[in-house]
């Protein structure tokens, strides 16, 4: 069951993604290019799926448990570290190069195989430098 | 013109029902960069996997699903692309999330950590934009 749920989310995800318009890189930088000719999308996604995300928190912290697992796995650190503000800047830098972030990075192998290829292959490089390191201890 | 507002709208709606439905049932959330690399560095595979097949399937009912209101770019430079796929994956490695897990499913749940992140990177892709452009 967990596995039929898992795929269909994934589906979903994809849909939502794609119908927004947000697995198209011109769209993410319109709204990126504040200075220039400002698309709104990326701002009204974000806010219509935090908005419906909130409900869903009121909904958890009503559950004692989620119906397919025996317990919540939900991220509970809570400091501010420079790994967190570095992390991010890099990401932010990346993703401001091409108009990528992960998601639409995946659907562009299907729906634009000439950059996903290379944004993806590269992407995965990168996560595996940063595994390796983590793993080796090294700062 | 209504497209630009109703198709991210409807879009973002499907988001966060999504987040919404894989926390209640699976309870955790939709971070794509942590999913992909527990794809590619965990033991436990097969989930992972099945989330990003069903991620590239819905996204590639790009263009046939509903009307574009912007066209695509040019190809760009594979180089642009692989600075920026290098950057984005050791970042959102070291960072701890991306658009979706900081910026969605972080926001939602009011975690701190998630919004000094989403406001990092969106601050630091403004810039992006800004220098290129």
């Amino acid at each position: 069951m967990s596995a039929i749920v898992t795929l269909i989310t994934g589906i979903l995800f994809g849909l939502g993604l794609a119908f927004s318009e947000m697995t198209n890189p011109a769209v993410v930088i319109g709204f990126l290019d504040i200075f220039g000719n400002w698309n709104p999308s990326l701002l009204i996604v974000m806010a219509s799926a935090i908005a419906v995300g909130m409900l869903g928190y009121i909904i958890k912290n009503k559950q004692i448990k989620p119906l397919l697992s025996n317990k919540w796995q939900v991220p509970s650190l809570r400091h501010i570290d420079s790994k967190l503000i570095i992390g991010s800047v890099l990401f932010g830098i990346g993703w401001g190069l091409s108009g990528y972030c992960p998601g639409p990075g995946l659907t562009a192998l299907i729906n634009n195989p000439a950059e996903g290829f290379y944004f993806i292959s590269a992407l995965i490089i990168g996560s595996g430098l940063h595994y390796f390191q983590a793993r080796s201890g090294l700062k | 013109m209504m497209d630009m507002i109703f198709n991210p709208l409807v879009g973002g709606l499907l988001i966060g029902l999504t987040t919404t439905i894989y926390l209640l049932t699976l309870g955790k959330v939709i971070g794509i960069s942590g999913i992909l690399s527990q794809l590619l560095f965990s033991k436990e595979r097969f989930l992972p996997f099945l989330f990003i097949a069903g991620l590239i399937i819905g996204g590639a009912a790009y263009g046939t699903l509903t009307e574009q209101t912007v066209d695509f770019l040019e190809v760009r430079s594979p180089w642009l692309l692989i600075a920026s796929g290098l950057l984005v994956g050791y970042g959102t490695r070291l960072g701890g999330g991306c658009t979706s897990g900081h910026g969605v499913c972080g926001i939602s749940r009011l975690s701190p950590r998630s919004i000094i992140a989403t406001l990092t990177f969106m601050l630091a892709a403004i810039m992006t934009v800004a220098v290129l452009n």
